[in-house]
């Protein structure tokens, strides 16, 4: 702090601090190295910290985290795709604690780059099959009255790596394309019914398609039971605007449904009386099965969990005794109801504890507050949802869909814990 | 569709609207501006405009504005996507899905690339030669022959090999039925034996974390005043900027030359021979580039023409590199004569 001029520390504070230094280092010089029985000189020295003066306010009009947090960031995997502009990058999960998913680390995708897209040039068209067509600015949108709801955004591709075997090594990585936000904004149902749908006749066999503003215009097909259901146009992600690459100023959320769904910087719905089979639903999104034939319109995500500490970024680096293992756990189906944990790669099971009760269509996260004493772990965990139903092995995905899906992996994971706490991700019998 | 309703309280989701409060708010879309964002087509031919193309005029088209990424014939280059190929391979190990193995609907193509490509400059492409290279695509695929002719009235003629390859999702019947069950919490099975390890495959990337933000600083460093370029004076040759011309063309997606050049995806390379790197006005170049400093000149545009992220890491021009030294010599010398 001293030797920050702008700080301004007075000639007093300076020889304080000074004289502190000095005298801890004749005490380790002493004392040789640390052990547990030597006072702790971060206790009994007075700090820097404790001395001079720290930041003032404004120093970082917007906060980012603190220096020694630099390695909870985004990360990706070069080898995936030909460049980053159409890529995906992972959330630091395997860092993250809580369920909420702040804005900064969440993980991006986008099919043609992340776009500049001012409030002021922002527009949304509503046509087709509606009593009026009508377009929005952006400042109509805040007129309608308005929700708040949390929501997990999982990419269907996430854990597609892992198909063929385990393959990489983070939860960050293999299971990083997910986040979780709190989001405000207006339904759907809302925005429809202000065009009017007596033109669309009976809704049952109805559709809603939807576009994004930027160049890969990427467009999906909604059935319009769930656009009306609980479909939102939000504009806020934790009580912020939107950033940028999550479709600033204003994206759509298909609670429960893969992530492609959720349209970035929405331009346009349409009603229709048929799926457009656009190629995020036909080339892309679709499951191909082991006889060749594939799925379509897969588009809800199954219940599925994740142990995220320990896991290969984030080893036992404490000695024995007191470990928490934890992870997340979500479905698109509901709520999260119960969360199981096994050491032992999956022969025994302990019910976890869950950080607070499971929310509609958000991560929840789960404790297991347990001891360790050097063994070796196979680490897993397994959730089950309000529906009762149990997130699957590898095994039981394979057994129905073959060898050669790229998406909806939703598959019990296996992380090796060894004896000095470093974790591996396996695949177990 | 029927299944998903089943699932869900249909009935009261889908109550009549008639109900609904109105807010006033927005205003009517006008016909001008629904024709210009509702674009999309349907597998019945709906939203497709007038207009056609045959596959040997779309072969030309598709040469100057695809091929850099998907290959001459749309078999696709490094990892960029494949358009032609893979029939018969989608009950085999690894299925080559492409537009001609897997896609259901011709209109799905036309769609796309009508809205979407070429890939940094979507929504440039006519009707006509949308036509053209969607036929050239199903002669790729060797699904038409090279005088086929493709035009709004005879699209739904094309039948697509694998138009009855797909199934609405059957998750509730196959896999929910069987999963939602009381799961086992005790001698679940008799041993757990590792069958696979992510190490030996090492396919994951290093952390960089706080390196990286390091990395970043001193780029922003590296950001000072470049020195003043040297004054061009060597005399071309001739025989030299022809053979560049040709190499240009695996640049011209991204990059235009001449009196009428514009922006693409990549900056206009008139005079970039010797001027100071990023410096063409208005373009938006990655923090790598225009923080890099220095002139391109013979030793620069050798090293970043061999492998621009290898110079350059994180540098947007997404383009692997010119292989042979004769191409980058011809390149170069292309390059200074748009430079004079
Ligand atoms: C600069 C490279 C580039 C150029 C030039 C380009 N594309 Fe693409 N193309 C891509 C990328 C990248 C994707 C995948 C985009 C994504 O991830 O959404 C793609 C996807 C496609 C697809 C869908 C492939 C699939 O299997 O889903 C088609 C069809 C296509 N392009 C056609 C074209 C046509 C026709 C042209 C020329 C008019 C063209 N592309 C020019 C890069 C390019
Ligand atoms: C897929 C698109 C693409 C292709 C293909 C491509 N470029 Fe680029 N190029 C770019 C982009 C984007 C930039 C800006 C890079 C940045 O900001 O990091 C660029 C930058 C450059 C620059 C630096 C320009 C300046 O003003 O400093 C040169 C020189 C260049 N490219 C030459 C070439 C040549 C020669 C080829 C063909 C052999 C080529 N490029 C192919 C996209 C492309």
């Amino acid at each position: 702090m001293a030797d920050q001029p702008n700080q301004g520390p007075s000639r007093r504070q300076f020889l304080t601090s000074a004289a502190a230094l000095g005298a801890g280092a004749g005490i380790s010089a002493v004392a040789g190295s640390a052990s547990a029985a030597t006072p702790d000189p971060l206790i009994t020295e007075v700090q820097d910290w404790a001395s001079g003066l720290g930041d003032g306010v404004d120093a970082s009009p917007y906060g980012v985290p603190i220096q020694f947090e630099g390695d909870v960031i985004r990360r990706n995997v070069e080898w995936l795709t030909a460049d980053t502009i159409s890529s995906i990058n992972f959330t630091p999960i395997h860092a993250l604690d809580g369920t909420i998913t702040p804005q900064g680390c969440a993980f991006e995708r986008h099919h043609s780059g992340a776009i500049e897209l001012k409030k002021e040039d922002y527009r949304l068209m509503i046509n087709g099959l509606v009593d009026t067509p009508l377009v929005f600015s952006y400042e109509d949108l805040e007129r309608f009255p308005r929700q708040n709801h949390t929501y997990f955004l999982e990419c269907a591709a996430n854990t597609g790596m892992e198909w063929a075997g385990a393959q990489l090594n983070g939860a960050q990585f293999t299971h990083g394309m997910i986040h979780n936000m709190e989001y405000s904004g207006v339904t759907l149902r809302t925005l429809l019914e202000e065009a009017g749908l007596d033109a669309a006749g009976d809704l049952k066999d109805k559709w809603v398609y939807v576009e994004g503003a930027d160049a890969s215009s990427n467009g999906r097909s909604i059935p319009m039971e769930k656009a009306l259901d609980d479909c939102l146009i939000a504009f806020k992600a934790n009580g912020e605007a939107l950033r940028m690459e999550h479709g600033y100023p204003v994206r759509l959320v298909v609670p429960g449904w893969e992530g492609n769904m959720w349209v970035k910087w929405i331009r346009r719905i349409e009603v229709m009386d048929g799926p457009v089979e656009s190629r995020e639903e036909t080339s892309k999104y679709t499951d191909v099965l082991e006889d060749g034939t594939a799925r379509k319109w897969t588009w809800v995500m199954d219940a599925k969990s994740i142990v995220t500490s320990p896991s290969p970024q984030a080893p036992i680096k404490h000695g024995h005794g007191p470990l928490v293992i934890t992870g997340l756990a979500w479905s698109g189906h509901g709520k999260i109801t119960r969360v199981d944990v096994s050491k032992d790669g999956g022969k025994t099971w302990e019910t976890a504890r869950l950080g607070k009760e499971g929310e509609d269509k958000a991560l929840t996260r789960f404790y297991l507050d347990t001891e360790w004493n050097g063994e070796e772990m196979f680490l897993q965990s397994r959730a089950i949802d309000e529906t009762g139903y149990v997130q699957p092995t590898k095994t039981q995905l394979r057994e129905v869909r073959g060898l050669n899906s790229i998406y909806h992996n939703n598959c019990i994971q296996t992380w090796w814990v060894k004896a000095d706490g470093e974790a591996e991700n396996v695949e177990v019998s | 569709m029927s299944k998903f309703l089943k699932l869900t309280a249909a009935a009261l989701v889908l109550a009549t609207p008639a109900l609904a409060e109105k807010h006033g708010l927005g205003r009517t879309a006008m016909p001008e501006e629904i024709a210009a964002w509702d674009k999309d087509v349907s597998p019945d031919g709906t939203g497709l405009p007038v207009g056609s193309g045959n596959a040997l005029d779309g072969e030309e088209i598709f040469a100057d504005n695809c091929a850099i990424c998907h290959g001459d014939f749309a078999e696709g280059v490094d990892n960029w996507p494949k358009l032609a190929g893979g029939d018969g391979t989608l009950a085999d190990e690894d299925p080559l899905k492409t537009v001609g193995s897997y896609w259901p609907y011709l209109s799905t193509s036309f769609d796309y690339i009508n809205r979407s490509m070429p890939f940094g400059s979507a929504q440039t492409l006519e009707p006509d030669d949308v036509y053209a290279i969607v036929a050239y695509i199903l002669y790729s695929n060797d699904l038409v022959d090279e005088e086929f002719e493709l035009s709004n009235e005879t699209f739904l003629d094309v039948e697509m090999p694998n138009a009855g390859g797909f199934i609405t999702d059957d998750r509730a019947e196959t896999e929910y039925s069987q999963w939602r069950a009381e799961p086992c919490m005790e001698n679940c099975k008799e041993s757990v034996e590792i069958t696979m390890r992510a190490s030996v495959l090492d396919v994951t990337p290093e952390e960089e974390g706080a390196e990286a933000v390091v990395d970043d600083v001193v780029e922003e460093a590296a950001a000072e005043p470049a020195p003043e370029p040297e004054p061009v004076v060597a005399a071309l040759d001739a025989e030299l900027v022809a053979q560049g011309e040709k190499v240009f063309k695996k640049c011209k997606s991204c990059h235009q030359v001449g009196d009428n050049a514009k922006r693409k995806t990549g900056p206009v390379l008139n005079g970039v021979f010797g001027a100071d790197i990023a410096a063409s006005e208005g373009f938006k170049y990655s923090k790598v580039m225009a923080g890099y400093g220095g002139v391109w000149d013979e030793a620069t545009l050798t090293t970043f023409l061999t492998s621009p992220r290898k110079m350059m890491k994180g540098t947007k021009m997404s383009f692997a590199g010119l292989k042979k030294d004769e191409d980058i010599l011809a390149m170069i010398e292309y390059l200074k004569s748009v430079s004079q």
